[in-house]
């Protein structure tokens, strides 16, 4: 498998082509904007969030491949899950995108370890973080507010 | 090099230029194993070996403080960065070295214009642009405007990105002061009628200035012929390194103008009451200049004076025509954006349903430099319905192979997503 094999894996060009959970929410209870200014991309985190829990999350915008396809992953992947989970797993893909050493992703990331394809593209690190930056603004804040990768 | 004749056959030109590219060290490399094919000149170009020795010799014999010493590395250092002030008056065909300002880059001569030209502003002055502009050429009016209360009136493009010359000259009114305009778009490589505009401007009693970072490595620009107030362009784009650019200005306003920054080298007498200000060009040029970057310029100014401008259009024309061509032909979903009748050679397109920094990172792996994204020209990128454009910018020294290897790295892009 070359590098660009290796960064457009068959599961984020899927998930670009067909981006789930993705439009508006209307009954969001955060909305989170977030903008990339290397590229001008933006997307619009909508989050529902109810005991504890991520209820209903969508998402919209424009964006490459692997910043739509991680938006739509991560929806994906925390519909329903505790806030708590959803932060742990913000820290996993942290990881994932950015430590200094590449090490094998942990087996709970099961289709989000396509993600670390990035790792040997720096400048589209933030290309696939910007989503999960937005869902730690989201249920992190009690604000709805917005982030930048910046 | 290239020598400027009347007459040349296209095999003749083809091999001229072909020479012309061993000139340039950085094109000579290997990226992720493919030779490099460089078509982000709008961003920066690269500089030849010219350029490189004689900003080695400043550095390693020659360096010392300009204007002040009477030792002999002070004096050889002033003549150089004097010898390149007369460089770049002649390249651009200005009346006298008063006139040229060295300055950071095209983003800083701007930027001065705003801050001491722009004092003259008062609230219900107008500042017109156009839709064309690069950041650098928006958000210095803008602080302009929001200082004095003067307002920034945007002249509309039509739908190949020229300007609508109609428009223009309905937006030009008696509280016009200050037309600020690209002489050739970055972001769609539109060419401006500049002597035109600047003719209608001046008629309206407004001072031009005019973004000719994108213009200098491609035409002759000459100020008597353009007649333009403030001509402002950047070393890195046209050959030479960055962080140096020149701010031209008609002696009458530079005269007229308050200093932009304090400091050393730009006054005549200081005391703690008062201080007088030095001649021009050095009231605008505070602090230790740039020297050993001017000399680069200067010998990028050498390196473009050696070249038939004639041929560079006919040569950079032919590839945009021909890259135009084959982006259409045969990727397919590719729209051009920015389709001008008069253009540089800047080609900027989109493809349906792959981002343009999808195509950026594939094409590189490909060795294919090209800039993606929305080339700090955003109200551009709003007025075409488009977040970003993948941009491919030739110069002189590329050639029809550079074009096949874009072409050969859009065609993976193809694969990779319609599999």
């Amino acid at each position: 498998m070359d590098e660009l094999q290796d960064l457009y894996r068959e599961v984020i060009l899927d998930h670009n082509r067909n981006p789930r959970n993705f439009g508006e929410l209307a009954d969001a209870t955060r909305v989170v904007a977030g903008v990339n200014p290397l590229c001008g991309d933006k997307m619009t985190l909508y989050v529902k969030l109810a005991d504890g829990r991520i209820q209903d999350i969508r998402f919209q915008g424009t964006g490459c491949a692997i910043s739509v396809a991680s938006s739509s992953l991560m929806t994906e992947r925390v519909k329903g899950a505790p806030v708590a989970a959803a932060l742990e797993l913000f820290d996993k893909i942290h990881e994932l995108l950015t430590a200094p050493h590449a090490h094998e992703p942990s087996a709970d990331l099961d289709k989000l370890a396509a993600l670390g394809g990035v790792r040997e593209y720096p400048s589209r690190v933030k290309c696939a973080s910007l989503a999960w930056h937005a869902l730690k603004s989201a249920v992190a804040d009690d604000q709805a507010g917005s982030v930048t990768t910046e | 090099m290239i020598v400027a004749t009347a007459e040349r056959s296209a095999t003749r030109l083809q091999r001229d230029f072909a020479a012309l590219r061993k000139d340039f060290p950085a094109l000579q490399q290997l990226i992720h194993g493919k030779p490099l094919a460089y078509l982000d000149n709008a961003a920066s170009s690269q500089s030849p070996t010219a350029v490189h020795e004689a900003m080695a010799l400043q550095q390693r014999l020659h360096h010392s403080n300009v204007h002040r010493g009477v030792h002999q590395l002070s004096e050889r250092s002033t003549a150089a960065y004097e010898g390149a002030r007369e460089k770049v008056r002649r390249f651009i065909n200005a009346s006298s070295t008063t006139e040229i300002v060295f300055t950071r880059g095209t983003t800083e001569s701007i930027n001065l214009v705003a801050a001491s030209f722009g004092q003259r502003l008062r609230a219900g002055d107008e500042v017109l642009i156009t839709w064309l502009e690069h950041h650098s050429n928006i958000v210095p009016w803008q602080l302009l405007c929001e200082r004095t209360g003067a307002r920034l009136v945007v002249s509309p493009i039509r739908d190949d990105g020229s300007l609508d010359g109609a428009a223009f000259e309905q937006l030009l009114n008696e509280r016009t002061r200050i037309v600020a305009l690209a002489h050739v778009s970055n972001a769609l490589g539109t060419l401006n009628p500049v002597a035109e505009l600047v003719a209608k401007a001046h008629a309206a009693g407004a001072v031009v200035l005019v973004d000719g970072a994108q213009a200098v490595p491609h035409l002759r620009v000459d100020m008597q012929d353009l007649d333009c107030d403030f001509y402002a362009f950047s070393g890195h784009k046209m050959f030479g390194p960055t962080g140096t650019g020149v701010l031209y200005g008609k002696r009458a306003h530079l005269e007229t103008m308050p200093p932009y920054q304090g400091g050393g080298d730009m006054i005549l007498t200081v005391s703690f009451e008062r201080s007088t200000y030095n001649a021009l060009p050095y009231k605008f040029e505070a602090g230790t200049p740039n020297i050993t970057g001017v000399v680069g310029l200067g010998a990028a100014v050498d390196y473009l004076e050696s070249i038939d401008f004639a041929a560079v259009d006919a040569h950079e024309h032919a590839l945009l025509e021909r890259a135009t061509e084959r982006v259409l032909a045969e990727i397919p979903g590719a729209r051009i954006v920015g389709t001008a009748a008069r253009k540089a050679s800047v080609l900027s397109f989109v493809v349906d349903g792959i981002h343009a920094h999808d195509l950026g990172t594939i094409v590189d792996r490909e060795g294919v430099a090209i800039r993606t994204g929305h080339h700090c020209a955003m109200p551009v990128m709003e007025r075409f319905g488009v977040a970003a454009t993948a941009r491919a910018s030739f110069a002189l020294y590329n050639n029809h192979d550079d074009v096949d290897r874009l072409l050969a790295g859009l065609q993976r892009a193809v694969e990779i997503f319609r599999g």
